[in-house]
């Protein structure tokens, strides 16, 4: 039997003021970067025009420009795209960028000779309608997504463990995000789908520990133990299961990465960052939180006992 | 459970070769999205407030007609903002025989009557708007998808989306500008004689006679490529539209080789109607005005029976023969415009089907690897169920009709990462139950039984995030839900049902079991 760890006993929970610095200090990090550098949204949310051209031979950007320029197509961000032959020209929603760009894109590229042959490989349009509604999309999704989460959870455990589960989830996403901002991804309709996998995998990991919190508090035998104990021991027993789970999810998306292609690479990012960090906030944050909650009950409790007898 | 053994080999046996059967052959199974075939995507806002507002304008001036057909003279008649038109009476005396004109307009409502002054406003009813801009979008997907019929798109959907939305996806178009035109534009048709007392400087100085617009022919310079626009004006009334026509061909143009032209023929009424006009206006031009734009103005030299007329613009043999489907389908009952366009060519989707295939590839080599690794014949097991997790997952999305995206190959490759999930934690449950001494048979099923509560949970909430994505996502990314949704459904079945089966195979029918392969 081949094991990653035998009878682990560490002390997690018990380290957890460490953690929540480190937490603390991800998630301001995260929002730092937020608030000064910002996210780069794709046009599925700003709106906005996207050209995707492969050229016979790599071009040079100037003349790109220019082309673009003497077309009127007005100011084009232009970016290498996975291929030093491919490109991508986005043109930010204006009075000009109209349903036909990519015809115009098409012409002035075509115009200049010294590009040579092109091939127009993708073209997205993104009405400002459109790029609104679907900002509101994913805002209604990522925040029904938690209420649904949440809603499960008290039902199936408690409101504490409910709350500290979307806590971590919460956590997870800051993180996400602020990684993305700190390298430069951009936030776009796939990426969404990979925000919203993030939450369900990692209150996957808080569920199984509090599921064997509670399976060893029904078969009894933790009457002297504290609760930090407790959660201590179901972290540990199920943590060959947590890593071993996170090992093969890191795996897929590690190789969706590296190989899935260009158009998969920020969704996979994604991904990549938040098994990370939704390993950790399972028992860091989910954990910890419903530890210090409870401690932080019982001695209220406790002091209105004695409040009571006096 | 052991009586149950042949039943569930029976019930394994079943889902297999059902599987199979929706699958086979794959390729024309698995509907691929429009970003792995390459294709169009495209979302029309059809535009319902101007469709009303040219109602109104028309019952405006059908309202105008009635009162000089009973001799009721107006001082004013004008549209009023989309859905209401204001009559002022030249005398209030005529009050109540107007209000009689009025009653013959029942989709429109009275309102702000004020006798005195002669004056009224007529507006169409909420119940009216909605069920015109009901109507609109409904016959707007309907024009389109006679026009893409007859274009011949294999396999395209038109679907209407809320109240004035259209979704159109056509897969495999290679020249999506000739599709979007074809599709966007509006056709209507109209002629209209040129204001021939407005000197054209005048009109462009700003001085147009009420009545009368300017409206302008594109025309490009058979040298310079440069496009010129020619003004012209030309007065409101539209004496005939592209209602009245039967038919419309593709013909070569006489007068300009290398050009095509669009002949038309006019229905018995549209034919009568075409004879008057142009006998009652031999020597004035006569406009032919496709969607606001002038084609040709020609000079009307005698009556013209037979209602037959052309269409000539310099058109391409491909631009003439689109124009001949417009007009022969009729004009869109509003105009739509380009909200989103999601065009993919097909090399690009080629590209994403092989990188996305082997990323699954790959990751799943190192999945079944490691499980081998790591649980030797158990693991080999999970890997088998992997397998049927997959079969069954295509299986499902082939007899939905699901279609299979970019994203959605990537919920593949995620679906594989959390079956694997699932089956290690039965098997890290099943080592816990040996280590505290329990024998073989006794641990398999206490792993299987206290994994499965855990199993459940955690299945429920991607199952509630991914029900979320299908919800607000759109496109690709319904994809991924899709795939994830039914993949994890898939695999309570295969990494639960499917593996315990095959341990009880494997475990339940020897005598004495000594050891697990965990």
């Amino acid at each position: 039997m081949i094991e990653i760890f035998r009878n682990p006993n560490y002390n997690f929970i018990g380290r957890r003021r460490i953690a929540y610095a480190v937490s603390l200090l991800a998630m301001i990090l995260g929002l730092g970067s937020l608030a000064t550098r910002g996210l780069r949204y794709d046009i599925d949310f700003t709106g906005g025009a996207l050209v995707q051209v492969r050229f016979e031979q790599h071009p040079d950007i100037a003349k790109i420009r220019s082309a673009l320029g003497k077309a009127g197509v007005g100011e084009a961000i232009i970016q290498e795209f996975g291929d030093p032959r491919e490109y991508i020209i986005r043109l930010p929603l204006s009075a000009t960028t109209s349903q036909d760009v990519g015809k115009k894109i098409e012409q002035a590229l075509t115009a200049e000779p010294s590009l040579g042959k092109i091939e127009i490989r993708r073209v997205e349009f993104v009405g400002p309608q459109v790029g609104k509604e679907l900002q509101l999309q994913a805002v209604y999704a990522v925040l029904f997504g938690l209420i649904g989460i949440l809603i499960y959870l008290a039902a199936r455990f408690d409101l504490k463990g409910g709350v500290a589960a979307v806590a971590a989830v919460f956590h997870d996403v800051v993180v996400c995000l602020g990684a993305m901002s700190l390298f430069g991804k951009e936030f776009s309709l796939p990426v969404l789908a990979a925000l919203l996998t993030i939450i369900g995998f990692s209150v996957n990991d808080t569920i199984v520990a509090y599921d064997r919190l509670r399976e060893n508090r029904t078969k009894g035998g933790q009457r002297g133990k504290s609760f930090a104990a407790q959660m201590n021991d179901a972290v540990n027993q199920t943590l060959s299961r947590t890593v071993l789970t996170s090992l093969t999810v890191f795996f897929s998306t590690a190789i969706l990465l590296f190989l899935g292609g260009k158009v998969l690479e920020d969704f996979a990012f994604v991904l990549f960052v938040g098994v990370i960090t939704g390993t950790y906030s399972t028992i860091y944050v989910a954990g910890a939180l419903v530890v210090d909650w409870t401690i932080y009950v019982e001695g209220r409790r406790r002091g209105k006992k004695a409040v009571a007898r006096a | 459970m052991r009586r149950n053994l042949w039943l569930r080999i029976g019930l394994v046996a079943v889902v297999v070769l059902v599987s199979l059967w929706y699958l086979y052959p794959p390729k024309q199974r698995i509907n691929l999205g429009l970003d792995l075939q390459g294709g169009i995507h495209l979302v029309l806002g059809v535009d319902t407030t101007k469709a009303i507002a040219n109602q109104t304008e028309r019952a405006a001036e059908d309202f105008k007609a009635a009162l000089e057909r009973k001799g009721i003279a107006a001082k004013r008649i004008a549209r009023e903002g989309d859905r209401a038109f204001v009559v002022e009476l030249a005398n209030p005396a005529s009050w109540n025989d107007a209000l009689t004109v009025a009653a013959q307009f029942q989709t429109f409502e009275r309102r702000n009557s004020d006798q005195n002054a002669g004056r009224f406003a007529l507006a169409l009813s909420d119940r009216e708007v909605s069920q015109q801009r009901d109507l609109a979008t409904r016959g707007a997907v309907e024009k389109i998808r006679n026009r893409i019929d007859k274009f011949g798109v294999a396999e395209a959907t038109i679907t209407r989306q809320g109240d004035e939305r259209i979704l159109i996806q056509l897969p495999g178009v290679q020249d999506p500008d000739r599709a979007k035109a074809l599709i966007g534009q509006t056709g209507l048709l109209e002629f209209k004689l040129l204001d021939e007392r407005t000197p054209v400087e005048e009109a462009l100085a700003g001085r147009v006679p009420e009545g009368s617009e300017v409206l302008y022919q594109r025309r490009v310079d058979k040298d310079s490529k440069q496009e010129q626009k020619v003004p012209f004006v030309v007065q409101k009334r539209t004496l005939l539209t592209g209602n009245e026509l039967t038919d419309a061909s593709v013909q070569a143009d006489p007068n300009s080789p290398g050009n095509w032209q669009v002949s038309i023929t006019f229905s018995a009424v549209g034919a009568q109607r075409f004879g008057e006009i142009t006998e009652s206006n031999v020597g004035r031009h006569l406009a032919i005005i496709l969607d606001g734009t002038v084609y040709s103005a020609p000079r009307i030299n005698e009556r013209i029976p037979g209602g037959r007329a052309v269409i000539t613009g310099q058109f391409t043999v491909d631009q003439a023969r689109d124009l001949a489907i417009v007009l022969r389908e009729g004009a869109l009952p509003a105009a739509v415009s380009i909200l989103e366009e999601r065009t993919v060519g097909p090399t690009l989707g080629a590209d994403s089907v092989r990188q996305g295939m082997l990323a699954i590839a790959a990751s799943s080599v190192l999945v079944f690897l490691f499980m081998v690794f790591y649980y030797r014949l158990s693991g080999l097991i999970a890997d088998v169920a992997l397998v049927l997790n997959v079969l069954l997952l295509l299986a499902c999305m082939a007899a939905f009709g699901a279609t299979l995206t970019l994203p959605g190959i990537a919920g593949i490759a995620l679906t594989i990462g959390m079956a694997v999930d699932t089956n290690i934690l039965i098997f890290e449950r099943i080592r816990e139950e040996l280590k505290v001494g329990k024998t073989p048979r006794g641990a398999i099923e206490a792993g299987f039984n206290r994994a499965f509560r855990t199993i459940i949970d955690t299945h429920v909430t991607v199952l509630v995030t991914a029900a979320i994505l299908y919800n607000f996502g759109t496109g690709p990314v319904k994809g991924f839900a899709v795939s994830l949704f039914v993949g994890l459904s898939a695999s309570l079945f295969t990494a639960v049902f499917f593996t315990r089966l095959l341990f009880d195979l494997i475990y339940l029918g020897r005598r004495k079991v000594v050891s697990v392969s965990i």
